[in-house]
């Protein structure tokens, strides 16, 4: 048995190492990663995957210690993936999601990974996908995906996550203001925590009067929910609503959304690979080379240079088949 | 597409005590020299650790304990790395550790130990130096 064979055996075996090992292969886009994935794919698809997003200090990490405790009573296995920014700078990274899930490190039934954004091709979406992959397939019946920050990557979560959550609190400042571009339309479930803060009450009627804006009659509609992730309140409410969902899903549009995330994800992945190809190519012809110094010289912009490559590129190949 | 291979490294605290000033700016200097960190946050458990360092599957440990239990706690930490099969990773250590204490630590397998002061240069260059090599 190859290693890689070996290595894939161990996580569907659910066995912890190999779990730990496999993820940082596909960290790494390491050459094994893609047989890897291959290997396992077959056995993905049984675990619900729930994205949870929302700004920093809104109580993600403590929320995410209270729903998984909450699925280990209903004796649910759960994984977890806490993603959090590489500095552009630096490319380092400081992963600080554990300290809010000390209490879970030896709970045989979870297992918490931290992984960087760093600097993937096809933004964090495609490792993060590729380490639930892992997880859903070593049986976890739970995978929590948990993403930080404001924009591009709180939306690419909905290629990841079957249920979206949605977190804000009272008192961050003008984030309703943020919530309102984008993650407004992939939320399922709105939570407000921190719900014991005085305007907690406001963040609530603010969520549902934008949601009252949505022109799109939907057959889900989000329901918004208030949690105090200290204390655990609110937290069976939001597990029962997850569940809702799911089995909502289930009914009704699983098969279209899996569809349109497998297509997204095949998508990508020629695209990768097909750009990828292209520029070897034309490393390896000497083109690009000779055309990023046109471009140095400022002899020629980068767009007009790419049409131009594309283009010969191309048409060479449409003249070879006739 | 080569491999982009990053450092991991968990930076944990052992024990009671609840100082961990060193415990970031040594995380704080290692994140700036490129690797990723992940810090346990405070009172952790041998088994805590180990575990965590387990399912990160980082490199490097780096240990920070000021309440001088060192000698109760760091031999555990140990045993649990063989018991799991950790044997590849790289464990350093700081905070308060006599120096009467620090020949038996390296024996356990503590492949060093920063005192107060240490420069996070110093730490930086000996992490990059020592950090196990993968297959």
């Amino acid at each position: 048995m190859s290693k890689i064979e070996e290595l894939a055996q161990g996580v569907l075996a659910g066995e912890r190492r190999s779990i730990a090992r496999a993820i940082t292969i596909i960290e790494n886009d390491a050459p094994e990663a893609k047989r890897l994935i291959a290997k396992i794919y077959p056995h993905t698809g049984k675990a619900h995957i729930i994205g949870l997003t929302g700004p920093g200090g809104s109580g993600k990490s403590t929320l995410i210690e209270k729903i998984v405790k909450a699925y280990r009573r209903r004796g649910k296995t759960v994984g977890v993936v806490a993603v959090d920014p590489t500095s552009p700078f630096t490319g380092g990274a400081f992963l600080g999601d554990r300290i809010r899930m000390q209490e879970l490190s030896t709970d045989e039934g979870v297992f918490i990974r931290s992984m960087a954004t760093r600097n993937y091709p096809g933004g964090i979406a495609k490792a993060t996908r590729d380490a639930v992959k892992i997880l859903d397939a070593a049986g976890k019946d739970i995978v929590i995906v948990e993403t930080v920050g404001a924009g591009q990557s709180e939306v690419e979560i909905i290629k990841v996550a079957e249920t979206i959550v949605v977190i804000h609190a009272p008192g961050l400042g003008d984030d309703i203001q943020a919530i309102k571009a984008g993650l407004m339309e992939i939320a399922d479930i709105f939570v407000v925590n921190k719900a014991d803060r005085e305007n907690a009450e406001k963040a609530v009627i603010d969520i549902q009067a934008m949601l009252q804006l949505n022109t799109k009659e939907k057959k889900w509609k989000p329901p918004v929910l208030k949690t105090v992730a200290l204390t655990g309140e609110g937290v069976p409410q939001l597990i029962e609503k997850l569940e809702e969902h799911r089995n909502f899903l289930k009914k009704e549009k699983a098969e279209e959304k899996s569809l349109l995330r497998a297509e997204t994800e095949l998508v990508e992945a020629i695209k990768e690979k097909a750009v990828n190809s292209i520029i070897e190519e034309l490393k390896r012809e000497g083109k690009f080379q000779e055309v990023l110094q046109k471009i140095m010289a400022k002899e020629i912009d980068p767009a007009s240079a790419a049409e131009e490559l594309l283009h010969s590129k191309f048409r060479r190949k449409n003249d070879a088949k006739t | 597409m080569q491999s982009k291979r990053k450092i991991r490294v968990l930076i944990a605290k052992p024990g009671l005590d609840s100082h961990d000033r060193g415990a970031k700016v040594v995380a704080r200097a290692l994140r700036d020299a490129g690797m990723e960190v992940i810090y346990t946050g405070l009172r952790q458990t041998p088994e805590q650790i180990v575990e965590t360092a387990l399912q990160e599957d980082v490199d490097v440990i780096g240990l920070s304990i000021l309440s001088g239990a060192h000698k109760a706690l760091f031999p555990r930490i140990m045993e649990l790395l063989k018991e799991k099969g950790l044997t590849d990773v790289m464990v350093f250590a700081g905070g308060i550790i006599p120096d009467e204490d620090v020949p038996e630590m390296k024996k356990l397998g503590i492949k060093e130990i920063f005192g107060p002061g240490t420069p996070t240069e110093k730490i930086i260059e000996f992490v990059l130096e020592n950090v196990p090599k993968r297959t």
